[in-house]
C-alpha cells in the first residue's frame, strides 16, 4: 500500500505519472484534516503546499524532477524557521511570528522539490518529552486510535474513558512523529537535543534519526541547547532516512559548527554480512524503570544479531548514570542564555507595560514563556552565577567529557554499534503522563537517549515490535561519529528482520478508499 | 580584571610623585578628620583649583591607572555577520538577521577581524594564542538584542604585550621620556547597538547599525600614574592602529573608546579601591578625566571618605566625573562558553597544515612578515635619515600624512631637511590647525611647497618674501610660487648699489641705534637694523647681504 512504503517508491510512481504531486499533496492535506484531532500540526500551509506541488508537477511533466524528494510531502517541526509560514515554538512568545528566512534544512528540502505541508506541534521551545507542554495543547499518539491498541486495550466502559485512554506521542518532536505515523506526510523534521526525535519516533512506531552533531546545519533551528541540538529525521523506513540525510548533510557556511568536508550521500546495501559486526550492549542502559517487556525485546534483538553471526558483547559506559543530571545543568544553562533574546523588543510577544524597559522585559517574559521554560531559565541562570559556575557548569562539562570518553573507549575496543532501548516503556496515557511534572518526566524519558547528545554521536530509533498494549516499542542503535552509513546499514538490516507491523487507522483506511477509489492505475495501492 | 589590576607592585613611575612628600597621616588622624569632614557635610566636596596644601597631600598618594580600550576594527563587515560597517548610516539600515538576534541565527566569524587582531597583537608585542575561545557575557539592555555579548573572557586572542609611548616632561617638547605600559590582553568582541533616550516622550529608540561590529578590547596593566601618561599611551596606540590599518581609530566617531581604571594608595600599601571612568572619547578628555578622578579620590580619602568600586562617566562640559546610574545593582554577567563558535585556531609557518585551504586559515607568520613600520620605527628613521630632532619626528607622525608630506617635499627640494622641517611644522601645520584641515586637504601640495622652498634655497627670494608667497598659495588659486613672486615683485634685490642706498637711508634714520652699535657692536641692534631694511624692501633683500653691507657701513 502507498502508505506503507518509503517515498522512494512513491517518487517512482510520480516519475511514471501514476500519481501527480498535486494529488499526493491533496491526499495528505485532506488526511491532515481528518486526523486533526491528533493535533500533530500547528500550522497547515495548504496554499503554499499546493503551489509547491504544482511547481513539482510541472517539473515532472517536463521530465525534469529535481530528485527523489521532488513532490514528496513533508512536515517540519515548528521550531525551524520557515519563511512566510508562522514559526511559533508552541510558545506565546512567538505566536504569530513569521520568520523572514528558511532554516538551512528547510531550504535544502525545498530546493529538492519537497512539498512543505505545514509545521508540527511540540513542547514549548522543545522543552519536554511528551509533546504535551505547548500552547497548542498535547499531541495525541495515532496508535491510540489504531485497531491494534483498541483490541489489546479495550476501553474500560464508557466513551468518556475512551477519550482519556489516548496515549502521548513522546517528545518533544511529537507532532512530527505523529504526522509521519498517521501517513499525513512521508518525511518530517524534528530536533533532537536529549532524545526529542528518537523518543517520539519510538512511541509512534516510526524511524527517528539523530545524526552526528555537526553533520547537519542548525542554522534556522531555534535552539534549545546549541552544543547538543541536531536536526532529526523522522521517516517510515531507514532507506528514506538515508535519502533525507544525504540531502541535508554537509557544511553550511551559516553554521560554524558544521563539518568542513563535503558529505557524500550513500545508498544502503540490501544484503549485509552481519557476521563481521560487533554489537555492544551497554549494561548501564538496563536502567531503573526499564519495563520487563522492553528488556525482553532488547535481548531478543541482541539474539537476532547473535544468531545471524554477529559478535554481541556486553560493554560498560560507566559514566552514563551521571549523564542526566549533568545534562540538566548544561541544558538549563544554555536555555537561560538562548532565551535572553526574547525581550519583546525586536520580535515576538511584547507585554503592554510601559513603566520601564525592565518592567516591560519582565512582563513580556512572564506572559510569553510557560512555567517549564521559565523554570529552566531560572535554574540555568543559577548555575551560571559566578559563585556557582565552577561547581555546576564546569563540573557538568567535565562529566560530559567523561561520558563522551566512555563511548570513545568502547568504540575503540572494536565495537561497531551499540544496541539499547530507546525508551523505558511504551507510551503512557496522557492522563497518566501529566501526573508528573515536566522536569521529572524529561529526566526519566531522556535517560536512554541523551548520552548520545552529550557525546555528539549518531543514533537511530527503529520500530521493533508492539507491546502487550498494542503500542510501538523502538530500539536504539548508536554509532561512531560520522559513521551514519554503517549505523543505517545495520539499522536497515534490523528493520528487515523485525517486520514491524503497520498501524491500522480507521481514518486512513477510509481515506485511502475515498481518495484512490477512482484511480485505475494505482496498482501500488 | 580587578584582581589582576591590583596584584602587582606599584609602578616605578609613581616614585616621582613621592619625592619630598610628607608622611601620610596615621590612620587614626585620618579617621578623626573624617569625622570633622562629615560633620561639616564635606563628603560631597568636589576638588577645586590646585592649592598648595593639596599638592602636599597629592605627593603622599600614588595614583594607579589602567586602561581598557575598545577599538572598532576596520572591516567591511561585522564580526559575526555579513552586514556592512559604516559610520552615520541611516538608523537600522545595516542590520542582518543575526544582528537583530532573530531566533535560529548563528554567528560566523569574520576572518578579516581575526587578522586585524593578530596584526595588532603582534604590533603590541603580544604572544598570539593559537587557540582562543569565545564566551557569552549576559546582561539585559535595549541595544543588546541577544541579551548577551560574544566576547573572549577566558582565552583571548593575544596576551602579554607592551606598548611604549613617549611624553614630554614639564610640557617641554625638548625633554621627552619613553615609558612602557604592559598589555594584559587583546580580546575580540561584538560592539553593542546604540540607545537614544527621548526623555520628553519617555521612550528609548534603538539603532542596531553598530550592533555586532567587531571590536578589539585592549586591556593594559595599571602601569600609568596620571592623565598625561594615559593620554600619551592611547595616542601612541591610536597611531599604531592607524599605521596597521586594523582600525581607523577615530575617537570622534567612537572607533576608539577608553575606560580608565583609577585608584590611589599610599606608597608601600596595597592598591586602593578603583573606580572605572567609562566611555571617554577623546585623548584630551582622557587626561582630564583621569587627573580629575585621581584628585577626587585623594580628596575623598583625605576627607575621611571611602572610594566605592563604581563606574563613573566623564562630563566634558563640567570637567568632572560623575557616578553612573547603576541599572541593576551589581552585575553578574553569567559568562558561558559560546557554543556556536568552535575554538579559534591560528597557525604559524610550522603548524600550518599542508592540505589546508589557505583561504580558511590565518597564518601568524604571514601577517608578521607583512607588518608595516610602526610609528616608533618610522620616527627613528626620520631622525636618522634627515637629522631632525626626535620631538619633530613625533609631530610629523601625529598628523596623518604629515611625515609623507615632509618626505615628498624633501625629495623635490635642495633645501636641507633640518630647514624644511621648520616650514612644515611652523607654517604648514599651524595653518592647517588654524583652519581645521587635514594634511590631505592642504591647499598647498608638497610639490608647491618644494617649489617655493627651492626659490628660497636658490636665494631668489628672502624667507620673509617666501612667507608672503605662502600666504598667497593658501588661497589655492593655482598660481605657481614663481608667478606670485613675479606678480608681487618679491624677487631679491640683486642690485648691490640699490641695496646699499636703502641701507644707508635706514642708518640715517636710526641715529641712536647706530651710535649704540658703533659703541658696543650690539648684535640686537644690528638685527633691528636688518629688520628695518627688510621692511623697507618688503622682504626683498638678502639678509646675509644686508648684514654685510650694514656692518661695512657701520665700521666705516
Amino acid at each position: 500500500m502507498l502508505r506503507s512504503m518509503g517515498f522512494r517508491l512513491v517518487s517512482a510512481a510520480l516519475k511514471e505519472g501514476r500519481v501527480t504531486p498535486t494529488e499526493l499533496c491533496q491526499r495528505c492535506l485532506s488526511l491532515i484534516k481528518s486526523t486533526s484531532f491528533l493535533n500533530a500540526y500547528v500550522t497547515v500551509a495548504e496554499e503554499t503546499a499546493l503551489k509547491q506541488a504544482e511547481e513539482s508537477e510541472k517539473r515532472y511533466r517536463r521530465g525534469q524532477p529535481l530528485g527523489v524528494l521532488d513532490g514528496i510531502p513533508i512536515a517540519v517541526k515548528d521550531n525551524f524557521n520557515t519563511a512566510g509560514i508562522e514559526t511559533t515554538c508552541a510558545s506565546n512568545m512567538l505566536k504569530g511570528y513569521i520568520s523572514p528566512y528558511n532554516a538551512t534544512v528547510v531550504q535544502k528540502l525545498l530546493d529538492q522539490g519537497a512539498v512543505l505541508l505545514g509545521k508540527t506541534n511540540l513542547d514549548e521551545f522543545a522543552m519536554g518529552s511528551g509533546s504535551t507542554d505547548g500552547i497548542f495543547g498535547p499531541v495525541r499518539n495515532p496508535w491510540s486510535y489504531s485497531r491494534q491498541y483498541k483490541e489489546k486495550t479495550p476501553p474500560k466502559s464508557s466513551s468518556e474513558n475512551e477519550e482519556s485512554d489516548w496515549v502521548i506521542t513522546g517528545g518533544s518532536s511529537g507532532g512530527s512523529a505523529a504526522a509521519v505515523s498517521s501517513f499525513t506526510c512521508f518525511v518530517a523534521l524534528g530536533s533532537d537535543t536529549g532524545g526529542s526525535t528518537r523518543n517520539p519516533a519510538a512511541h509512534c512506531g516510526v524511524v527517528g534519526l539523530k545524526p552526528t552533531y555537526g553533520l547537519i546545519s542548525r542554522h534556522g533551528l531555534i535552539p534549545l541547547v546549541n552544543s547538543m541540538d541536531v536536526p532529526g529525521i523522522l521517516t517510515r523506513c531507514v532507506d528514506d532516512a538515508a535519502v533525507v540525510l544525504g540531502s541535508l548533510a554537509g557544511h553550511d557556511p551559516k553554521d560554524a559548527t558544521t563539518i568542513q568536508d563535503t558529505f557524500k550521500p550513500f545508498e544502503l546495501p540490501n544484503l549485509i554480512d552481519v557476521r563481521k559486526l560487533c554489537i555492544g550492549i551497554p549494561k548501564e542502559y538496563h536502567a531503573p524503570g526499564l519495563s520487563s517487556e522492553i528488556l525482553a525485546l532488547w535481548s531478543k534483538a541482541a539474539d537476532l544479531f547473535k544468531d545471524a553471526g554477529a559478535k554481541v558483547i556486553e560493554v560498560s559506559l560507566p559514566h552514563t548514570r551521571y549523564s542526566i543530571v549533568c545534562y540538566h545543568v548544561l541544558c538549563t544553562a544554555e536555555v537561560a542564555s538562548n532565551m535572553a533574546r526574547f525581550d519583546g523588543l525586536e520580535y515576538g510577544h511584547r507585554a503592554d507595560m510601559n513603566k520601564s524597559t525592565e518592567s516591560m522585559y519582565a512582563a513580556t517574559r512572564r506572559e510569553g514563556f510557560n512555567d517549564v521554560v521559565r523554570g529552566r531559565i531560572l535554574s540555568g541562570n543559577y548555575f551560571l552565577l559566578k559563585q556557582n559556575y565552577e561547581n555546576y557548569f564546569i563540573k557538568a562539562q567535565k562529566v560530559r567529557r567523561l561520558i563522551a570518553n566512555d563511548f570513545v573507549k568502547v568504540f575503540g575496543s572494536g565495537v561497531d554499534i551499540l544496541l539499547t532501548p530507546t525508551t523505558l516503556s511504551d507510551a503512557v496515557p496522557y492522563m497518566e503522563f501529566i501526573k508528573e511534572d515536566n522536569r521529572t518526566r524529561s529526566a526519566q524519558d531522556d535517560i536512554l537517549t541523551q548520552a548520545a547528545n552529550m557525546a555528539g554521536l549518531p543514533a537511530i530509533s527503529i520500530p521493533t515490535a508492539l507491546s502487550k498494549r498494542g503500542l510501538p516499542v523502538g530500539l536504539q542503535f548508536i554509532g561512531h561519529s560520522f559513521q551514519e552509513k554503517q549505523l543505517l546499514t545495520v539499522a536497515k538490516w534490523f528493520e528487515k528482520q523485525v517486520k514491524f507491523p503497520m498501524i491500522q487507522l480507521e481514518e486512513v483506511k477510509r481515506h485511502d478508499c475515498s481518495v484512490f477509489q477512482h484511480q485505475k492505475s494505482v496498482s501500488f495501492l | 580584571m580587578s584582581e589582576a589590576l591590583r596584584t602587582r607592585p606599584p609602578p616605578p613611575s609613581a616614585g616621582a610623585r613621592r619625592l619630598g612628600s610628607p608622611r601620610p597621616a596615621p590612620p587614626h588622624q585620618r579617621l578623626a578628620r573624617a569625622g570633622e569632614g562629615r560633620s561639616q557635610g564635606e563628603q560631597h566636596h568636589h576638588p577645586g583649583p590646585p592649592s598648595v596644601w593639596r599638592d602636599l597631600y597629592l605627593a603622599s598618594w600614588v595614583p594607579v591607572v589602567g586602561l581598557e580600550i575598545h577599538v572598532q576594527i576596520s572591516s567591511n563587515s561585522k564580526l559575526f555577520s555579513g552586514s556592512q560597517v559604516q559610520f552615520a548610516a541611516p538608523p537600522n539600515s545595516l542590520v542582518s538577521f543575526f544582528d537583530a538576534s532573530l531566533p535560529g541565527t548563528l554567528p560566523v566569524l569574520n576572518r578579516r577581524c581575526v587578522e586585524a587582531a593578530v596584526m595588532t597583537g603582534l604590533a603590541l608585542n603580544c604572544s598570539i594564542n593559537k587557540k582562543s575561545l569565545f564566551d557569552r557575557k549576559h546582561y539585559f539592555y535595549a541595544d543588546l538584542p541577544a541579551g548577551y555579548q560574544i566576547t573572549q573572557q577566558r582565552v583571548p586572542i593575544a596576551v602579554n604585550g607592551s606598548l611604549s609611548y613617549s611624553l614630554c616632561i614639564d610640557n617641554k617638547m625638548s625633554q621627552m621620556v619613553t615609558k612602557t605600559v604592559r598589555i594584559k590582553q587583546i580580546q575580540l568582541e561584538q560592539d553593542s547597538g546604540k540607545s537614544l533616550h527621548d526623555d520628553a516622550r519617555s521612550q528609548t529608540l534603538v539603532d542596531l547599525n553598530r550592533a555586532g561590529v567587531g571590536l578589539m578590547e585592549v586591556v593594559t596593566e595599571p602601569d600609568m600614574c596620571c592623565g598625561e601618561e594615559a593620554a600619551a599611551a592611547v595616542r601612541e596606540l591610536q597611531l599604531i592602529l592607524q599605521t596597521l590599518g586594523s582600525s581607523q581609530a577615530i575617537m570622534a566617531e567612537g572607533q576608539l573608546r577608553v575606560d580608565a581604571n583609577v585608584s590611589v594608595h599610599h606608597p608601600g600599601e596595597p592598591y586602593g579601591v578603583r573606580t572605572e571612568v567609562k566611555n571617554i572619547n577623546s585623548v584630551r578628555f582622557l587626561a582630564k578625566a583621569v587627573d580629575y578622578e585621581i584628585q577626587r579620590q585623594i580628596e575623598e580619602l583625605e576627607n575621611g571618605g571611602t572610594i566605592l568600586n563604581e563606574t563613573r562617566s566623564f562630563d566634558s562640559k563640567l570637567g568632572c566625573t560623575i557616578p553612573m546610574r547603576d541599572k541593576e545593582g551589581k552585575q553578574d554577567y553569567r559568562f558561558m562558553p559560546e557554543p556556536n563558535l568552535p575554538p579559534l585556531i591560528l597557525y604559524d609557518a610550522k603548524s600550518l597544515p599542508v592540505n589546508m585551504n589557505h583561504q580558511q586559515v590565518v597564518n601568524i607568520d604571514w601577517i608578521r612578515e607583512r607588518l608595516p613600520d610602526l610609528p616608533s620605527v618610522k620616527r627613528a628613521k626620520l631622525v636618522e635619515l634627515y637629522g631632525i630632532l626626535p620631538e619633530h619626528s613625533f609631530t610629523l607622525l601625529n598628523e596623518d600624512g604629515l611625515a609623507e608630506y615632509f618626505e615628498n617635499v624633501i625629495k623635490q627640494t635642495q633645501m636641507k631637511p633640518k630647514k624644511v622641517i621648520g616650514w612644515i611644522l611652523n607654517d604648514l601645520l599651524s595653518y592647517l590647525k588654524q583652519h581645521a584641515l587635514t594634511v590631505k586637504d592642504s591647499p598647498v601640495s608638497s610639490f608647491l611647497l618644494a617649489d617655493l622652498l627651492n626659490l628660497l634655497e636658490r636665494r631668489e627670494i628672502s624667507s620673509s618674501a617666501a612667507k608672503q608667497v605662502l600666504e598667497e598659495l593658501w588661497k589655492g588659486e593655482g598660481k605657481t610660487p614663481l608667478k606670485i613672486v613675479k606678480e608681487k615683485k618679491l624677487e631679491l634685490i640683486q642690485d648691490q648699489k640699490e641695496l646699499e642706498q636703502i641701507c644707508q637711508s635706514v642708518i640715517d634714520r636710526q641715529e641712536d641705534e647706530v651710535i649704540m652699535m658703533v659703541l658696543g657692536r650690539n648684535q640686537k641692534v644690528l638685527n633691528k637694523l636688518i629688520g628695518l631694511v627688510q621692511r623697507a624692501t618688503r622682504g626683498r633683500s638678502n639678509p646675509v647681504l644686508v648684514k654685510q653691507i650694514l656692518e661695512k657701513k657701520l665700521s666705516e
